[in-house]
């Protein structure tokens, strides 16, 4: 993979591409193609033992899966309740309809503290706002802190899984990033300790000189205007802990009720997530207070479209999503094509699913057809997504939107002939008889039109002569 | 007992052997066995492919068409997953309780072949002999959709003659996914690659599955890659018995 791929400025969701023509770019790349392979494998397996240890599982992703639906279905009481909260705690709560609007909001707050520099905390919210993007056009230098998030950024690419940005890059490749962007990196290896060290030296120095920073949410919790994130590094704690001024960019969809409601999601989203029994740092704060930690703490809820996936009844699981990334690591689609041929902040089975009903284009309704609807991704989403449901949902809104197509005439001409035994039967002699100009040693071996790809590296049995119904009817007589 | 066969389309044009087979062995344990003719498509493919309104008229005419079966036996674990999870699914969105309840009521009574004979019959030897070097690839219908655990490597275990061997990553898909295969078919075949790839270290004659139509896949790249190995679906397998010309 090249490192010189185009600085990705734009909104997080920006599906530029039909998913089959990104994903045959994606699957030319064989050290892609490896390096994912390899990272979801282990993932994989370390997600299966780490839920194997626990004996009520299924029970807790029952509870989880209630606990959203609850919260979402009274997501309006939710948001105001957590309005309210963050503001009795010396918060300030904005809401934002929109991307720009949320850009605008953050660029503002920050404007109005002089900053020209602002930490970020991984988000894959502001990831889908483009914020970096937009306070970039303001004069505002974005710095991510987390260490993926900085390969990433450094490398001018864009992330390729919601969990692990940089999944898609090994050492060597980060090595040259690095070596490039990061200060006193004349001799650095490519050992992994001496990576980290790099991008070490360098945050160290950003997190004891800019004042403000930017995160997103993990959960919100309506009763006591807490917001919470937990992750692995430990570099977010510090742009929550350190900076005067904190900035939270939300999606509406993480609100819970109630403290207590955390429990549950504090078992299911490391082990789903990292493999881990619990994150190694759990943050949770609530407004701010004197002496310790940002003086001023600003909450910006953003929409984004979210309240459109909530209307559609048979789409709105969508939004249980705590991002723990499993279907990713899980989805046989995303193991081979990676995240970037998903287009969007959101790759894999939950993007298939988000992305399409975030953006209205014509290449993002190609997304939901991007899977062979094997279910494992919602075997182990921890918050029970019946993805595969969504997606077939999501393939007849598409459909319905396009209108009458060619294949829309062809599957209904088909619903016609299975309509009556009388045509379906004639039609099964029919293809006996129009297969033969492609039997060749008795295989098909190539077909024409929208059927080439599937003799592009496979066989077709002909279709034998006698039907099962031939049979049945000539061994009844 | 009295069983209606619900061969599906598919194997019914593509896969006669199959249903074939289904016939003989259910007779052979001693059952009567019905083939409703008006029997056409369960409407599978149009549920997956994003065609509701042609789904739901084909589940309309195959509720009419088993309605008053007893039991449904069906050798095709995808179609099998069409009518107990997208039917109730398709039902309820017309808004018609009735239908609704006829829908439920079907999908109750309706069971995949392997299925059928373990969990219902309580059986693991169906007194056949089949000596091969055979590969049991768990399909994603069979495997999530219908949660059929080991129903079907238990019945191989019953093959006299059967040298079973485990397939490595069963449980990943083998990239067929009906329109998927031709609407995705660069990432299909990236995912049959890799199954060849473990057929292959397996060193089966023979890989065996409870849905013809990933066998069809499978067989496709067997096919192109000139081996020799070929695929069978379990019930075929499951037919043949000692001193008979089944393959
Ligand atoms: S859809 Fe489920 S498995 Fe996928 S990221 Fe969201 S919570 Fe995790």
């Amino acid at each position: 993979m090249s490192t010189d791929t185009p600085v990705h400025e734009g909104p997080g969701i920006l599906v530029e591409r039909p998913f089959p023509a990104a994903a045959r770019d994606a699957l030319k790349d064989a050290q892609l193609r490896r390096n994912i392979g390899k990272a979801t494998t282990t993932i994989r397996a370390k997600r299966r033992n780490a839920v194997a240890e626990m004996p009520d599982w299924e029970a807790l992703r029952d509870a989880g899966y209630a606990i959203k639906r609850d919260a979402l279905r009274r997501l309006d009481e939710n948001l105001l309740k957590l309005d309210a909260s963050v503001t009795a705690a010396g918060g300030t709560v904005h809401w934002a309809r929109d991307g720009a609007e949320a850009n605008r909001i953050v660029g503002d707050i920050l404007a109005g503290h002089g900053a020209e520099e602002v930490l970020k905390i991984k988000s894959l919210t502001t990831d889908e706002t483009g914020l970096n993007g937009a306070l970039e056009a303001r004069g505002i230098d974005a710095i991510e802190t987390d260490l993926a998030e900085v390969i990433v950024q450094k490398g001018g690419d864009r992330s390729s899984h919601i969990l692990v940005p940089a999944i898609h890059r090994n050492r060597a490749e980060i090595r040259a990033i690095f070596k490039r962007e990061l200060p006193d990196t004349d001799d650095l290896t490519d050992d992994p300790k001496a990576l980290t060290a790099a991008a070490r030296r360098y945050l160290r120095e950003k997190f004891m000189t800019v004042p403000c920073a930017v995160s997103g949410a993990n959960f919100a919790v309506a009763e006591t205007g807490s917001v919470a994130i937990f992750e692995s590094e430990g570099n977010g704690r510090m742009c929550l802990t350190l900076p005067r001024v904190l900035i939270t960019v939300m999606g509406i969809e993480k609100v819970v009720p109630r403290w207590d409601d955390m429990a549950a999601f504090l078992q299911l989203l490391p082990r789903s997530s990292t493999a881990e029994r619990m994150n190694p740092y759990n943050s949770v704060w609530s407004g701010t207070r004197a002496g310790e930690g940002p003086e001023e703490f600003h909450l910006v809820l953003l929409d984004n479209g979210r309240t459109a996936v909530l209307a559609d009844e048979a789409a709105r699981d969508t939004l249980n999503c705590i991002r723990c990334s499993a279907c990713l690591n899980i989805c046989p689609v995303y193991e081979r094509t990676g995240g970037r041929a998903y287009g969007s902040t959101y790759p894999g089975p939950i993007g298939a699913i988000l992305t399409p009903q975030l953006d209205p284009s014509a290449e993002a309704a190609t997304l939901p057809f991007a899977s062979s609807l094997c279910g494992a991704c919602y075997e182990v989403c921890p918050v029970k997504i019946d993805i595969p449901r969504i997606l077939v949902h999501l393939r007849s809104k598409a459909n319905a939107a396009k209108g009458t197509t060619g294949e829309a005439l062809a599957m209904a001409a088909m619903a016609r002939v299975f309509g009556s035994e009388r045509l379906y039967a004639l039609a099964q002699r029919a293809v006996a008889v129009g297969q033969r100009p492609f039997v060749r040693d008795g295989q098909i071996r190539a077909l024409p039109g929208p059927l080439a790809g599937w003799t592009a590296m496979r066989d077709l049995a002909p279709v034998p002569k006698q039907s099962f119904r031939g049979w049945w009817a000539e061994r009844k007589r | 007992m009295k069983i209606s066969l619900f061969i599906g389309c598919f194997n019914d044009t593509l896969f006669p052997d199959t249903g074939r087979a289904v016939v003989e062995v259910l007779e052979r344990l001693g059952h009567a066995v019905d083939f409703p003719l008006a029997q056409t498509c369960c409407g599978q493919m149009h549920n997956n492919s994003g065609y509701g309104a042609d789904a739901t008229a084909l589940m309309r005419r195959h509720l009419d068409v088993f309605d008053g079966a007893e039991t449904v036996v069906c050798p095709s674990s995808s179609c099998v997953v069409t009518v107990r999870q997208a039917y109730p699914r398709l039902a309820a969105a017309t808004g018609d309780a009735a239908l609704l309840d006829r829908a439920r009521a079907l999908a109750g009574r309706t069971f995949e072949f392997a299925e059928f004979l373990v969990k219902k019959l309580g059986l693991e030897d169906v007194g056949a002999y089949y000596p091969h070097r055979v590969t049991y690839h768990s399909t994603c219908n069979s495997l999530r959709g219908l949660g059929l655990g080991d129903a079907a490597l238990k019945l191989l275990r019953g093959v006299r003659g059967l040298d079973l061997v485990e397939l490595p990553g069963a449980e990943q898909c083998c990239g067929f996914g009906g329109t998927f295969a031709v609407k995705n078919a660069e990432t299909s075949i990236a995912m049959l690659t890799d199954k060849l790839a473990a057929i292959r270290g397996t060193g089966a004659e023979v890989c065996t599955a409870v849905d013809n139509s990933c066998l069809m896949h499978i067989a496709g790249g067997l096919s192109r890659e000139r081996s020799g190995r070929r695929t069978l679906h379990l019930a075929e397998i499951l037919n043949s018995v000692e001193g008979s010309m089944a393959s």
